[in-house]
């Protein structure tokens, strides 16, 4: 028979629906994939075999009893453990969270319940969601499944893994400067960073929260929309969520998925030169153009001047939000609590706490966020920060006045071997360079599988208007329906 | 230090006070700040808490649009420029009663700003500055449990309550108030006694401050004639009206006391003590925490639509102070009057009472007689006596009606005191209703005649005032219920006599 951990959730969901296979078969076979291989891959920080048994029963009861199930009904789906589940630990991949099991569902999660979908666990991730590598988790790096021995991006490296490791058809990640984005690129993998406010972020344990957005992440662009679907809308519970239904980005995948891209006018950003990228990058990514005219896109230059301070711009706002999103994190009502033993000051419990319980780049991201926000710094560093953020959504803006979409490679290099590039933070920093823009703008990008260099994935980014997401949706099913998906090595 | 303190009005003759007040005031809605969670006051600790509240990892706040419209009626009623456009702040510090360890507040981009308030001492009108009103979420309370004196040193536990955390709370800040001199510490009680009456007139808080729902800091400096403002202190801890005048006194002259020795006044915190009436010295502002104050990304900005706000304007209650005074013009009362109904705690009282019917004078008269003289027995607030309005007014309607005479009124009311029901329904289960029925009156007086045909010969005889005997024999017969005009209208008919 097929292998049910190789089929899209599309089909799977199509399979429960029909009762051709039961949701408690397609949740046993992940299940016994992921004991088969993740001891290699380490994309799940815990498995929740008994809730997703559960969960699965549940819908092929509700089908038995002759109810419309979702679309998506029966489907297993990978969490990131930055999302809040109730009962089932939480750890942000962080020692100071270990342990803790929240009392609440995070919307999303309540959303994927709803859905009838089966959330077979929690998945790695670098901690607080602050690195591109997965090698910050407090719980141990995650591996490529490509090549486990590299890294397979961050901070979702947990959940793309996941997919491309077979363990799970959906995953959900979330994208403060890439994390959804650059680990898909890296894994062969789709993943889409929806408009900031259009999913919401309830439940998501914030690292920077203007910039935090929780995605879809999936084999297929269509997979991902479907997701992309059941998990977006407005959100009462979050102020900052839109009060707009999600455009329709399933009949946008549907749409692309025909490979007529006739009347799409996509920008290619002057600014981003392809310096400091990998040829084989460049060169997956200048093919891929050349696939997407023949589509019938017609190809334009446009200058971004700003987008070469959003890197820098990104490491003042996104610190600056942790150093206050990170202090409650006192050893005082939750998680660790370290030195508690009746002769030390509160100062010092919470200091010991805090000094056992995050890792380094945790520290350095807290103090030079401390340092931003200062008397007497604030001006210089996060006040002139956040003018380059409007300099770049202006820049956005007025690139939107000339094309639909811009397209560029989603990270600079492949995936890199595990090691390489964690003594010196700002080569790190860099696998983000193209993909931070956007999260300083609030709108939405994809990544999608757009070639290979070297025997490893590289991924197309494209970036759309904010609530437009459906117009990345349409670009990146064109692409994909040319170039199709890709397999690993078998592990 | 063990110095005297010099004489206070010595003192202010020769320094200049300049005061300040930040008053923090908890609001009365239904629902705290941020989320869903019930602010009424009391229950079990840390029952009234939901993830948000207790700052828990992925929460997020949402902004009550109750409260935000209750600040914008206080920066209205302060005369205060409401903003088109503003931002919530977080202002950052380690607490264990801040769950998230920063507070949400405002920052530079305050809901309300540069209003004033104007308030009598003296039968003076003194105008006081209002720099800013903003909203704000209270912390937890922290119990330290095990010690003697309930603070933190040699406490064996600490122990926090978040029930209070993200209660909604206005802070509102006054400009600095030179120029008041020896009045400062009348004018400092007269600001608060004022903000607190409009606050209520509002209907925004129950501004309890025994409760802790009115907070009051005071600011205080010394300087002398034609100098700069000197170095300001903050008195924390301020807890009744009282305490408000007797913090500034007390501070004016400890400086004082400082400045004459030749030493120079600490920028700090300083505590107010009820028991002694003195101030000693908190945390110095000269080491004071960096807040790191920016704008809370969590919230969107609030951007109250002009409209609303003209809305909400319109709508807004008369002033008390020129509330007093229209009242005190359709009571036709002296000053002097008007004062002692302030004094007693009875406008609202009497408001009310008028407004069930009755004549100022008689509502006047019941409040401040009878149920003040129970009041200040007891040492019940006027309000809490255990007689509303309608009950006051109820009675007066009795007497009005002839059925109550003030002697058996006052009877009543103690019963209404008791809690023994209405006025009327003690009236007739005590059977005091005055004896009206002229038969049973006719027959008292017949008695009451022929068992004195001296007097009534008097009387008949033209001695008019000589029935004064016969009618209180005839009330002592009929034990005080009846009239006794129309007793001593019969006792003359019967006699024959024109009265």
């Amino acid at each position: 028979m097929t292998d049910l951990t190789r089929m899209t959730a599309t089909d799977l969901a199509g399979l429960v629906a029909s009762g051709e296979t039961s949701a408690v078969e397609v949740t046993r076979a992940h299940l016994d994939r992921i004991a088969a291989v993740d001891d290699r891959v380490h994309a799940f920080l815990h498995v929740d075999t008994e809730g997703a048994l559960a969960a699965a029963r549940a819908v092929d009861e509700r089908r038995a009893a002759g109810e419309q199930l979702g679309p998506l009904a029966g489907v297993p789906v990978a969490v990131k453990d930055v999302l809040t589940t109730k009962g089932v630990p939480t750890t942000v991949g962080s020692k100071i969270l270990e342990g803790w099991r929240p009392p609440y569902d995070a919307t999303i999660v309540q959303r994927l319940r709803a859905a009838g979908t089966v959330m077979l666990g929690k998945t790695n991730m670098d901690e607080f969601a602050m690195g591109s590598s997965t090698e910050y988790s407090a719980y141990g790096p995650t591996h490529n499944p490509w090549d486990t021995d590299r890294i397979p991006g961050g901070s979702g490296g947990g959940s793309a893994a996941a997919l491309a490791a077979y363990e799970a058809p959906l995953a959900i990640g979330s994208d403060t400067g890439g994390s959804i984005r650059q680990p898909g690129a890296v894994t062969g993998t789709v993943g889409a960073k929806p408009t900031y406010g259009g999913t919401s972020r309830y439940g998501l344990v914030a690292f920077s929260s203007s910039l935090d957005t929780p995605g879809p992440c999936a084999r297929t662009v269509l997979d991902a929309a479907l997701l992309h679907q059941v998990i977006g809308g407005h959100d009462p519970r979050d102020s900052t969520s839109i009060p707009q239904p999600v455009p329709d980005v399933v009949a946008a995948a549907k749409l692309g998925a025909t490979g007529d891209l006739t009347g799409v006018r996509l920008g290619i950003v002057r600014e981003f030169t392809g310096e400091g990228a990998e040829p084989g990058v460049m060169a997956a990514f200048r093919e891929s153009v050349d696939t997407l005219a023949k589509l019938g896109a017609e190809i334009v230059e446009v200058s971004c001047p700003h987008f070469r301070y959003a890197l820098p711009a990104y490491y003042l706002i996104a610190p600056s939000e942790c150093s206050s999103n990170l202090a409650r994190f006192d050893g005082v009502r939750f998680g660790l609590r370290v030195g508690d033993d009746g002769n030390r000051s509160l100062e010092e419990v919470m200091s010991l706490t805090r000094e056992a319980g995050f890792g380094a780049e945790v520290k350095r991201r807290i103090m030079v966020g401390t340092y931003a926000l200062s008397s007497g710094y604030y001006d210089a560093y996060y006040g002139q920060a956040q003018k380059v953020r409007t300099l770049i959504t202006r820049d956005f803006t007025s690139a939107f006045e000339q094309v639909d979409a811009l397209i560029s490679p989603t990270t600079p290099f492949v995936a890199f071997p595990i090691g390489a590039r964690t003594a010196d933070p700002y080569q790190m920093y860099l696998a983000d360079l193209f993909t931070i823009p956007t999260n300083l703008y609030g709108g939405p990008g994809i990544s999608v599988p757009c070639g290979l260099s070297e025997g490893l994935p590289v991924g197309l980014q494209v970036m759309a208007p904010t609530m437009a997401d459906d117009r990345m949706y349409r670009v990146a099913a064109a692409l994909e329906s040319v170039v199709g998906t890709f397999t690993p090595p078998a592990l | 230090m063990t110095t005297t303190l010099p004489a206070y009005d010595e003192v202010v003759a020769r320094y200049e006070p300049v005061i300040g007040l930040e008053t923090h005031v908890e609001l009365g809605t239904n629902t705290k700040m941020f989320c869903g969670c019930p602010t009424d006051f009391g229950g079990e600790p840390n029952t009234r808490v939901c993830p948000v509240c207790l700052g828990l990892p992925g929460s997020l706040p949402v902004a009550n649009k109750a409260a935000i419209e209750a600040t914008i009626r206080i920066g209205l009623a302060l005369n205060c420029s409401i903003a088109q456009w503003c931002r919530f702040a977080r202002k950052n510090y380690f607490y264990p009663d801040m769950p998230k360890d920063f507070q949400i507040s405002q920052y530079d981009e305050p809901l309300c700003s540069d209003g004033y308030l104007d308030v009598e001492v003296d039968g003076e009108l003194v105008r006081i500055g209002i720099e800013r009103v903003h909203l704000e979420e209270d912390t937890g309370k922290t119990l330290h449990v095990g010690g003697a004196t309930g603070r933190i040193h040699g406490a064996t536990e600490s122990l926090v309550d978040y029930n209070r955390a993200g209660i909604p709370l206005v802070e509102i800040v006054t400009k600095p108030v030179p120029g008041t001199g020896a009045l400062a510490p009348e004018v400092a009680k007269a600001y608060v006694t004022e903000l607190r009456d409009v606050l209520r007139s509002l209907g925004v808080s129950d501004v309890r401050m025994e409760e802790g729902s009115l907070r009051c800091d005071v600011n205080t400096s010394l300087n002398l004639p034609g100098e700069e403002w000197g170095t300001r202190t903050e008195t924390k801890n301020v807890n009744s009206l009282r305490s408000v005048e007797r913090a500034v006194r007390s501070e004016i002259l400890r400086q004082a006391s400082v400045l004459d020795a030749g030493g120079r006044i600490t920028q700090e915190t300083r505590h107010f003590h009820e028991d002694t009436g003195d101030t000693t010295p908190g945390r110095s502002k000269e080491t004071a925490t960096d807040y790191r104050y920016f704008p809370e990304p969590d919230l969107v900005p609030l951007a109250p639509d002009t409209a609303w706000v003209a809305e909400l304007k319109a709508a807004l209650p008369e002033l008390p102070r020129l509330h007093r005074r229209r009242l005190q013009e359709q009571w036709g009362l002296s000053d002097l009057d008007m004062q002692s109904v302030l004094n007693a705690g009875a406008v609202e009282l009497i408001e009310a009472t008028v407004a069930a019917g009755t004549t100022p004078a008689a509502a006047r008269k019941w409040w401040l007689g009878e149920l003040s003289r129970r009041a200040n027995e007891t040492g019940t607030e006027l309000a809490d006596i255990g007689a509303t309005p309608a009950q006051v007014a109820e009675l007066q309607g009795l007497v009005d009606a002839g059925k109550l005479n003030d002697k058996l009124a006052r009877t009543v009311l103690e019963g209404v005191v008791a809690g023994e029901g209405s006025p009327t329904e003690i009236m007739t289960n005590r059977g005091l209703e005055v004896v009206s029925d002229t038969g049973a009156l006719t027959a008292a007086v017949d008695e009451a005649i022929a068992a004195n045909p001296g007097i009534a010969d008097k009387i008949r005889s033209g001695k008019v005032a000589a029935a004064g005997a016969l009618v209180g024999a005839v009330m002592k017969a009929t034990r005080g219920q009846a009239d006794a005009k129309t007793v001593r209208d019969l006792v003359l008919e019967r006699l024959g006599v024109q009265g």
